[in-house]
């Protein structure tokens, strides 16, 4: 539930482009990005860091009782996705003619993610598909 | 540090309370707690309060002040504790580590929450707030969604089936039926899990725990003196807590709690017990996976061997290990900032042998578990009789 346009605009970056970060000492990769590294604490360097988004299904769920921002979507499923780069992710996995099944491989897609009202903003937001 | 002990409890029934709000409930339980313990009004030096969403669900926070207000304790300090689901077990570590160090003598720790004034979706919104906000909730992960995840790969990785989660649901409701404070006290068969409504593959109606009021507390007090006011004082032996990342995808493993394994670990060193020493114990069922997991987290299973034992009965009512005697989160109910003290009531009931129709033959050790979000929190007691 977003209603400020602010705590959109604030995870552009991370939310339409993946963009993630990485610590330059011990080479660990973040997706959210964060400010301090889990292995190195503060006494590091973090860099940003681009996911392709590519990666395969570690879990997933469809959802038929939704939060109520997400209404008008159910049902709808959510993977945990494994990226190629190692971390896991959580995002919404878009219909296909295909099942989702653990192991599957997904890649990245931008799409909308919900509307709030009929003025209010139009929320986007990477998801995936299966290959 | 002093040894603490439990002197009092008190319970609402929990359900669908529609003729008291959070004030009253509170109340009701404080009341009953007090008299419990054999204290005055001006005894208590304390109160903790605990409940996650009041704002959401009655539009109420400051909740603390309010629970000591209505139960007549004048002017003294109150202090709300907020850590999810985990509220209430975060609550009695706060006034056990209040009471231990010596600060104050009598303390009273108070949960509630009062969830039925709103829709099923504004609550799964509220609730939702258990995990990460920005990145869960904010794509309409859910909360029973992020168990159900949890779920899928647990299925996966041990071969888990979904009567084996269904199996949880039944033992709950079985024990539920037997307790009077109890939200559902109907016994349920696994095709009745099986054939319920689909809430978050593979989880279904009768696989979560149900939205509830209810308000739960306790008492404590330095063994020392807890003679005083009770003749069967329940001494607190090990208080543990852990964290963890807020997102479930940040962690290493979808099918371990490691907030419940550390927690676990240090409740038993520090308690100098192991697993089979405990006879009887509470653990934090939010949803029937999450039953299978603490399972195996708290030691009592390995990996991947907690399901097929609690379908084959082995965690029924004294048999080998009696778990969720209140009917758990699933059968009793769960007024989330109230669950982790409902769990010490039930653990104190049982080992001071007054859980009547589900007593737990020669309770001697008993445990609560009290997990908040997808485990970003978990909250550990140990807790004997003493003679």
């Amino acid at each position: 539930m977003e209603k400020a346009s602010a705590s959109a605009w604030r995870k552009f970056s991370a939310r339409y482009n993946m963009i993630g970060n990485v610590c330059k000492t011990c080479n660990t990769k973040y997706f959210p990005p964060r400010i301090v590294c889990k292995n190195c604490g503060r006494n590091t360097k973090m860099e940003s860091f681009a996911f392709t988004g590519n990666g395969e299904i570690f879990s997933f769920t469809k959802i038929h009782v939704p939060s109520e921002a997400f209404k008008e979507s159910a049902p709808y499923v959510i993977g945990v996705i494994k990226l190629d780069e190692g971390p896991l992710v959580e995002g919404h996995i878009v219909e296909s003619s295909k099942e989702p099944q653990i192991g599957a491989k997904v890649k990245q897609v931008f799409r909308r993610m919900y509307t709030d009202g009929e003025e209010g903003l139009i929320t986007y937001h990477f998801k995936f598909e299966l290959i | 540090m002093r040894d603490v002990a439990i002197i009092g409890i008190g319970l609402t029934k929990f359900g669908e309370r529609w003729e008291h709000g959070m004030r009253e409930l509170m109340a009701e339980a404080g009341v009953k707690a007090i008299t419990d313990a054999n204290i005055g009004s001006k005894d208590v030096e304390i109160v903790y309060g605990s409940t996650m969403a009041s704002g959401r669900f009655v539009g109420q926070e400051h909740m603390a002040a309010l629970l000591a207000d209505q139960l007549g304790f004048k002017n003294i300090p109150a202090v709300r504790i907020e850590n999810a689901c985990a509220s209430g077990g975060s609550a009695l570590r706060q006034g056990y580590m209040a009471v231990a160090s010596g600060m104050h003598n009598i303390v009273v720790v108070g949960g509630v929450e009062k969830m039925t004034d709103v829709t099923t979706s504004e609550a799964t919104t509220a609730l939702g707030g258990a995990g990460d906000q920005e990145w869960e909730l904010s794509q309409g992960i859910t909360f029973p969604g992020l168990y159900a995840l949890m779920a899928k790969r647990h299925m996966y990785e041990y071969g888990t089936t979904e009567e084996q989660l269904a199996s949880v649901a039944v033992k709950n409701h079985e024990n539920a039926t037997k307790n009077e404070y109890a939200q559902f006290r109907k016994p349920i068969t696994i095709q009745d899990v099986l054939n319920s409504k689909m809430v978050a593959e593979p989880l279904k109606v009768f696989d979560c725990s149900p939205i509830s009021d209810g308000a739960a507390v306790v008492v404590l007090a330095p063994l020392e003196i807890a003679k005083k006011y009770n003749d069967t004082p329940i001494k607190i032996v090990a208080s543990e807590q852990a964290s963890d990342t807020l997102g479930l995808s940040e962690r290493q493993s979808l099918t371990e709690i490691k907030a419940t394994k550390i927690s676990a670990l240090n409740a038993y060193k520090n308690a100098g017990v192991k697993p089979s020493d405990i006879d009887v114990v509470e653990v934090h069922d939010c949803f029937t996976i999450a039953e299978i997991l603490a399972m195996e987290d708290l030691g009592f299973y390995e990996k991947g061997k907690a399901a097929k034992a609690i379908f084959d009965g082995e965690t029924r009512l004294n048999s080998k290990l009696s778990v969720n005697t209140s009917g758990g989160l699933k059968g009793c109910g769960h007024p989330v900032g109230a669950t982790g003290i409902k769990q010490a009531v039930e653990i104190t009931m049982q080992l001071r042998g007054e859980a009547k129709g589900r007593q737990v033959n020669g309770a001697e050790i008993g445990m609560t578990h009290n997990v908040g979000g997808s485990g970003a929190t978990a909250v550990v007691h140990i807790m004997k009789r003493v003679n």
